[in-house]
């Protein structure tokens, strides 16, 4: 066996060790960093298939602000799970079972099909092909995906923003009665 | 070398961890974690993809950029929504988050 291979059996059982523990574990905080090694273990295997600048960005992406997300939003809403409740929810087993049914019809479909394998060389400057590439063929998708992220930032920030409480006693309130809404 | 198969494999038990996590979850964080996990699934499909079928030009590594994209939006939204649940309800539990329920 290579050693590329044997890095990449170590890499995907971290992965697949760390997903299993993220859904598993009853404590919340426990499941967040093990999301975060299991990341980690994304990431290189991204640099084991030659994509440096995508590991970049999922470290940077992933466990430098979706993980950071994550744990804050689990301090913001802690203590609320009452201790004698476990953490997975009645449907359980279904959803076990519908689990392994799509894993192995998944596995079975893409090793048995036939797929066109490529032996053209690796791109050799993926990093300037990729600015060149965001900025002439898929420019619009490029400025759409800013926009998205913009909506998302004011999005959330209006969401989760705190309400005073006059602010509630205005939401109740019926609209269209100016004598209603005098302070 | 190692077999496109493989990634293909990993990518599947991934994103099946990711459903279990999603549908049999009671915290509404560990849902939204669920969710990382079947997007991150997804990305690693596509970067094996990108690697073994079209290594000449450079559309695997857009897709999974634009899905990291998507993703970050996602989660940053998914989070405001349960904070502000958790201000109206004093609960992220999703099976007590039930007032569409007929």
């Amino acid at each position: 066996m290579e050693f590329t291979q044997v890095t990449f059996f170590l890499i995907a059982g971290g992965i697949v060790a760390t997903a299993v523990g993220v859904v598993t574990l009853r404590n919340i905080f426990h499941a967040a960093l093990l999301l975060i090694a299991c990341f980690g273990g994304v990431a290189a295997l991204y640099v084991l298939l030659e994509a440096p600048f995508l590991a970049g960005v999922q470290v940077l992406i992933y466990i430098g602000a979706i993980s950071v997300l994550i744990l804050f939003g689990i301090m913001l809403t802690e203590r609320v799970m009452q201790p004698e409740q476990t953490a997975r929810n009645e449907q359980w087993w279904l959803v076990l079972i519908v689990m392994a049914l799509l894993a192995s019809a998944l596995a079975f479909l893409l090793a048995s099909a036939p797929w066109p394998i490529s032996d053209q060389p690796l791109i050799p400057d993926q990093i300037a092909g990729l600015g060149v590439d965001f900025l002439t063929t898929y420019v619009l998708p490029f400025e759409v995906a800013s926009l998205l992220l913009l909506m998302a930032l004011l999005g959330a920030v209006i969401i989760a923003r705190e309400r005073g409480p006059e602010e509630m006693e205005m939401e109740k309130r019926p609209a269209g009665d100016p004598a209603e809404r005098a302070p | 070398m190692i077999p496109l198969s493989w990634y293909l494999a990993l990518g599947a038990i991934l994103f099946s961890v990711g459903l279990y996590g999603a549908l049999a979850r009671r915290n509404a964080v560990a849902v939204l974690m669920g969710i990382e996990l079947m997007l991150n699934a997804v990305n690693i499909n596509l970067v094996a993809f990108w690697r073994y079928l079209t290594p000449q030009v450079l559309i695997g590594q857009v897709f999974a950029v634009f899905v990291i994209t998507v993703a970050a939006a996602e989660v940053a939204l998914g989070l405001a929504l349960v904070i502000a649940i958790y201000r109206q309800r004093r609960t992220i539990n999703v099976e007590e988050i039930n007032l569409l329920k007929g």
